[in-house]
């Protein structure tokens, strides 16, 4: 028996801990959880009795929704708790939240929050299971999951695949958390963005590669995710105008045409339409962009699932 | 006044047991029996009480992380006798009337003594010169706007200048406050995999740099605070070598803890400038075996709990460790350093940076004497902290060279019973 079957990580928070094998059997999981998905009465009993608290003191409508969706989906209660920055700058330490959220029995978090770390703080603080739904730049790990569960109903398989991430690489969790799993499970990642907005020392990561050239980035690649572009990005001087960006790094046909033949499009959304996706990529064949959200639910289903039941 | 004797004690360099008589606030000599009274010093080491350059004591306007009482009954269980307090306090220290109440206050407690260093701009803004005549009259021992950089050079020029006519140090935070712009912690791989914002060691090269050219400009006396990285003090042993009057300072949490610290996410590590790489630590400790930094210095910076206990990004900066500094050095680098060498770089290191005697413990000289028991392990439970900030990175560690007395002008200031 390895170390990693030994120990069960407690909590989702990166993928610091996790092996191979636990993270393809989430994903092997998340397959049983889209056919509950695709029943008439989307509801099973699994976490009947346990409630999920998602603290979002960062907003997000559409994770929020896909968590509660998923947690509600097992039978479990869901508690939220949104909040802005204003009782942290009341002086109250997030410690202090997350004490008094604890006192009210909550048995498991979901948390995103502005700052990188603050979901590993919230697991120190409670000592509930905690999902990290977003912290920073730091990681997004259900979405990295379900961007790579998406990439694996596609090819059968991660082992040998080459997935180009293009955008702003720098301050995107996303990128982060797929450069984390990707290589994990057999695949190489290709980090490509402006040089302002492409760490160098992000090449050391294991399975990791950078180019500042997205014709590069997308030879050979099976999947290309687009990133978000925040508009400020611009007015802090990391891009000297949005059009120029769009002219180098869209994600478009023509940039689509250079990929293998059977390349996907994958975006962790919401879109800038024609900023870093063409409309037409997002729209045609090759996205796989609405079946990323599809599967965000069974993929976070999954991840509840193994963290709240059937604990050795 | 009455006289008091330390029996027991070891002179650096020495085992013999010796003992040591102080009167009117002076040393009035060894083994002159056991006159007045008498506290045993159990074999300890007697030095000259150490002295701090650069802590943020937060009096007055944020008591509510530390105040004079405090923070000097802290310095005195660390085993200092003097200790330069920074102005960034609120209000600002940029008005004799506040240097004045400072040093008053400080004076009636019997810790360790004050000696406030007061803005160089008003308001710490960078802009405007502070009152720096009446700020020397008032007692204020040096000028610096730590806590903020000096963003505009001219007006730093201009601080030097008059500092110099003075006869004063200006001390600087040298960072580039663009380059650093919203970083929180080292930039480099560490900082890049956790996705923090990073603050690049480039920010404190340049700013050395452009601090240096105006020294070489002035020749006005500059003394630059908390250096990190290998690079900034690269620069500062040329400068040297060109003969220019500038001086440094180190603090023992660049020396012992990295970048890598901050994988935990506690805001307990993040401080300014940042931890740096282990390779910029083993470089500021050769520094300190050549000669190049001139003294040790804490930069004391006490936070609430509760502001600790937020995410790097909105936590402040700072740790406060000044009770176990001593310990700290001394269990770390005591080997490589050798107990005189530590000695002096908490001692008589700091007076030469700031232009005062040397302390010694001759016959005659003030009485300022801390006892050290350099043997004894013991384990840091912050607790047990004078400082209001009752939370360190070395919490459970177990560290030797433990102040036992501390002694201000004649007068016990700290002593360790147990
Ligand atoms: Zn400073």
């Amino acid at each position: 028996m390895t170390a990693s079957t030994l120990s069960r990580p407690r909590h989702l928070l990166d993928f610091q801990g996790w092996s191979r094998e636990r993270l393809t059997a989430l994903l092997d999981n998340a397959d049983t959880m889209g056919q509950v998905l695709d029943r008439p009465v989307k509801k099973v009993p699994a976490l009947q009795g346990l409630t999920v608290c998602t603290a979002f003191f960062e907003n997000s409508t559409r994770t929020r929704v896909s968590f509660e969706l998923a947690a509600r989906r097992m039978s479990a209660d869901v508690v939220s708790f949104a909040a802005g920055a204003s009782s942290l700058s009341k002086g109250e330490s997030l410690r202090d939240t997350v004490e008094v959220l604890t006192a009210y029995k909550v048995d498991a978090y979901v948390v995103r929050h502005h700052a990188a770390g603050a979901a590993h703080l919230v697991a120190r603080y409670s000592g509930k299971p905690v999902i990290n739904a977003g912290d920073g730049r730091r990681a997004h790990p259900t979405q990295a999951l379900l961007d790579a569960y998406t990439v694996r109903q596609e090819f059968g398989t991660l082992e040998g695949l080459t997935v180009a991430i293009i955008g702003d690489v720098r301050h995107s969790r996303v990128a982060r958390s797929n450069a984390e799993l990707l290589p994990r499970l057999g695949a190489r990642v290709v980090l490509c963005g402006p040089a302002t907005l492409l760490p160098p020392d992000l090449a050391r990561l294991p399975g990791v590669t950078l180019t500042t050239d997205p014709r590069e980035a997308v030879r050979g690649a099976h999947a290309v995710m687009a990133l978000r572009l925040q508009q400020e990005r611009m007015d802090a001087g990391y891009l000297a105008s949005l059009q120029e960006y769009a002219d180098t790094y869209q994600v478009n046909e023509r940039l689509m045409a250079e990929a293998e033949s059977g390349a996907i499009a994958l975006h962790p959304g919401p879109m800038n339409r024609d900023l870093e996706i063409s409309s037409d990529t997002a729209d045609g064949p090759r996205s796989r962009i609405v079946r990323q959200v599809e599967n965000g639910q069974a993929v976070r289903m999954s991840v509840l699932y193994h963290l709240l039941v059937g604990r050795e | 006044m009455t006289q008091l004797t330390i029996t027991n004690i070891k002179r650096p360099g020495s085992d013999q047991l010796e003992s040591v008589t102080v009167e009117n606030g002076v040393i009035q000599g060894w083994n002159l029996g056991e006159v007045g009274e008498v506290i045993d010093g159990r074999g300890g080491t007697v030095a000259p009480a150490l002295i701090e350059l650069h802590a943020h004591l937060r009096e007055p306007g944020q008591t509510e992380k530390e105040d004079l009482a405090s923070g000097l009954a802290a310095a005195a269980a660390g085993g200092y006798g003097t200790v330069v307090s920074m102005p960034n306090t609120s209000p600002v220290v940029d008005d004799p009337a506040i240097v004045q109440a400072l040093i008053e206050r400080a004076d009636g407690l019997g810790l360790a003594r004050l000696k406030p260093a007061a803005a160089l701009t008003k308001g710490q803004q960078g802009e405007q010169l502070a009152e720096l005549t009446y700020l020397k009259e008032a007692g204020a021992v040096m000028f610096t706007d730590d806590g903020r950089t000096n963003e505009n050079a001219r007006v730093l020029r201009l601080g030097l200048e008059y500092a110099r006519s003075l006869g004063m140090v200006v001390s600087v935070h040298a960072e580039d406050a663009s380059l650093r712009a919203d970083g929180v912690m080292n930039e480099g791989p560490v900082s890049e995999e956790l996705g923090l914002p990073g603050n690049p060691a480039a920010a404190e090269a340049a700013r050395v740099a452009r601090d240096l050219e105006i020294v070489a400009q002035t020749g006005a006396r500059l003394h630059v605070q908390h250096l990190s990285t290998a690079r900034a003090l690269d620069l500062v042993r040329e400068a040297k070598g060109r003969g220019l009057p500038v001086t440094c300072e180190v603090c023992p949490h660049h020396l012992t803890l990295t970048d890598e610290a901050l994988r935990s996410f506690d805001a307990i590590y993040k401080v300014a400038p940042p931890l740096r790489t282990q390779a910029d630590a083993d470089h500021l400790l050769e520094g300190l075996l050549d000669g190049t930094v001139d003294c040790l210095a804490t930069d004391h910076a006490p936070h609430t709990r509760a502001e600790k206990e937020r995410d790097l990004l909105s936590a402040p900066s700072g740790i406060a460790y000044i009770e176990i500094a001593f310990p700290l050095m001394w269990t770390r680098f005591g080997e490589r350093l050798g107990l005189e060498k530590l000695l002096d770089l908490m001692t008589a290191a700091p007076a030469r940076v700031m232009g005062w005697p040397e302390p010694t413990l001759e016959e005659g000289a003030p009485a300022d004497l801390v006892v050290l028991n350099l043997e004894t392990e013991r384990e840091v439970n912050p607790a047990e902290f004078r400082s209001k900030a009752k939370f360190t990175p070395w919490a459970g560690e177990t560290l030797k060279g433990w102040p036992t007395l501390t002694v201000v002008g004649g007068k016990v200031a700290f002593r360790r019973e147990g």
